[in-house]
């Protein structure tokens, strides 16, 4: 067990530590990136789907379905191998440019969890009775006014505790971009395992980070949670 | 886009089987094996442990509820990696990446459907336990023929969508060389080298049909089940004064 603390300390400093600290940020970054990008397509599409365009909805339905039963990892691989391939050849060029292995897995992660958000967020919006929305109407706003005074707030709240669910499960996701490359908190931990050959203390150190982030989002969602029923009890 | 075809014709037999008459077996039939296997292996493990979890006993009730937490909370990579070098070490020989992923599938989903159990039981009237302790059964058989066998025909959409779930999680045995599905469309695409997104759009499809198949069926299942349910709803309803 001494030995243990001792192995962990030798990895905590020097070049070893900085491989793992760089890891979590690149992590961090992913999860945050591919989370803006996921935030604003969702809200997009379930705008799309509240007009009741038939095209439209039918659009963003397939668009749901084709990311929620395929999974995530071919999603990265279709887009880093794939659909960086058919590119045209000067974008190729230009995407060089950049690390593509991270673009690509925050396009593919963004794009993935944009549909878990978006489902997320309309059957928060579906379970306000329809009198909210006729009320406000009667009492003369204008849907843009409803929308922002009454449906949203009471749609957003129903729909925060699941959207963190699927935000603790877009930063466990982080961890596939690994397989396309991009140096995160598992390459790096795997990294450092090569080097060094203390296999359980670098897992133990990747697999309490990972932990001490998602206990993190999940407690703020069970609080959320708790609260909202509070308020819904009133 | 013809090449999809081709590519489809050339090596239908390794997406399916992998290199089976020749070697090991792969592809889609091997992902399918290893989900399902999964499956039944976890789902009387996450009973026993739901069992722990909603127990009054700390001593069982505390390292459920810490099993749950921690495997909820890390990515499965990370789960892989932890089985690909603990089961070795315990059992003093090398495993197969099959056997690697069979475990660390059993361990991650019993969490998950520990959840799920709970929920379906968490669901039922409180009634139903309290009805079945008056009538002198015990707490091992009221839970035997009176709270599981409800919950779990009511939580049966769920299991449906978690078998979905593993399906889509057997794709990361790619990490540790499984032979299942996506391993055997990169084999593929290492072959060709310049058709990637054909082969990798083939292997999406072929996923997509599988999964979405499959939420078809736990749909049904679920409209049945709330009809059932609705029905029985109905009569009693009927029944009083």
């Amino acid at each position: 067990m001494n030995q243990f603390f001792l192995d962990l300390g030798q990895i905590l400093q020097g070049e070893y530590a900085d491989l793992i600290i760089q890891g979590i940020k690149t992590t961090l970054q992913l999860a945050l990136f591919s989370w803006m990008i996921a935030m604003g397509l969702a809200l997009a599409l379930v705008t799309i789907r509240l007009t009741s365009v038939r095209t439209a909805t039918l659009l963003v339905a397939g668009y749901v379905s084709y990311h929620r039963n395929v999974p995530t990892l071919v999603q990265l691989m279709l887009w880093y191998f794939g659909i960086a391939s058919i590119l045209p050849e000067s974008m190729q060029l230009w995407l060089a440019n950049f690390s593509t292995e991270f673009l690509f897995a925050v396009i593919a992660l963004g794009l993935c969890q944009a549909a878990y958000f978006s489902e997320d967020i309309r059957s928060g919006l579906r379970a306000i009775p329809r009198g909210q929305s006729e009320a406000a109407r009667a009492l003369g706003m204008g849907y843009i006014r409803s929308m922002r005074y009454v449906i949203l707030p009471q749609g957003i709240r129903n729909s925060l505790p699941s959207l963190l669910n699927h935000t603790v499960l877009l930063f466990k996701n982080t961890s596939l971009a690994m397989t396309i490359g991009v140096v995160e908190l598992t390459y790096a931990t795997r990294e450092v395992e090569n080097y060094t050959f203390l296999t359980f203390q670098s897992y133990f150190i990747a697999t309490a980070a990972y932990l001490a982030f998602s206990l993190l989002l999940m407690a703020l969602g069970a609080m959320l949670a708790r609260r909202f029923e509070k308020v819904n009890a009133r | 886009m013809f090449d999809i075809f081709h590519i489809l014709r050339d090596n239908w037999e390794l997406f399916l089987l992998g290199q089976y008459p020749y070697g090991p077996l792969g592809g889609l039939v091997n992902t399918l094996i290893l989900a399902s296997l999964a499956l039944v292996i976890a789902f009387p493990l996450s009973l026993l442990l739901t069992m722990a979890r909603i127990s009054p006993f700390r001593i069982l009730r505390y390292p459920a509820t810490v099993w749950v937490y921690v495997l909820r909370g890390v990515p499965l990579i990370m789960v892989i990696f932890w089985t690909y070098f603990l089961v070795p070490t315990l059992i003093g020989r090398n495993v197969s990446g099959f056997t690697t992923m069979l475990c660390t599938l059993v361990v991650y989903q019993s969490a998950y459907l520990c959840e799920i159990v709970r929920g379906g039981i968490q669901a039922l009237p409180s009634g139903q336990y309290e009805a079945s302790r008056a009538l002198g059964l015990g707490y091992f058989r009221t839970t035997a023929w009176v709270i599981l066998p409800q919950a779990l025909y009511n939580s049966l959409p769920s299991l449906i969508s978690q078998f979905i779930s593993i399906i889509k999680e057997t794709t990361l045995g790619y990490v540790i060389n499984v032979q299942e599905m996506t391993f055997a469309a990169n084999q593929v695409n290492n072959q060709l080298l310049t058709k990637p997104f054909q082969v990798f759009f083939i292997l999406a499809i072929t996923y997509y049909i599988l999964c979405y198949g499959l939420t078809q069926l736990a749909q049904w299942f679920e409209h049945r089940i709330d009809k059932k349910r609705q029905g029985s709803v109905d009569i009693a309803s009927v029944e009083q004064p």
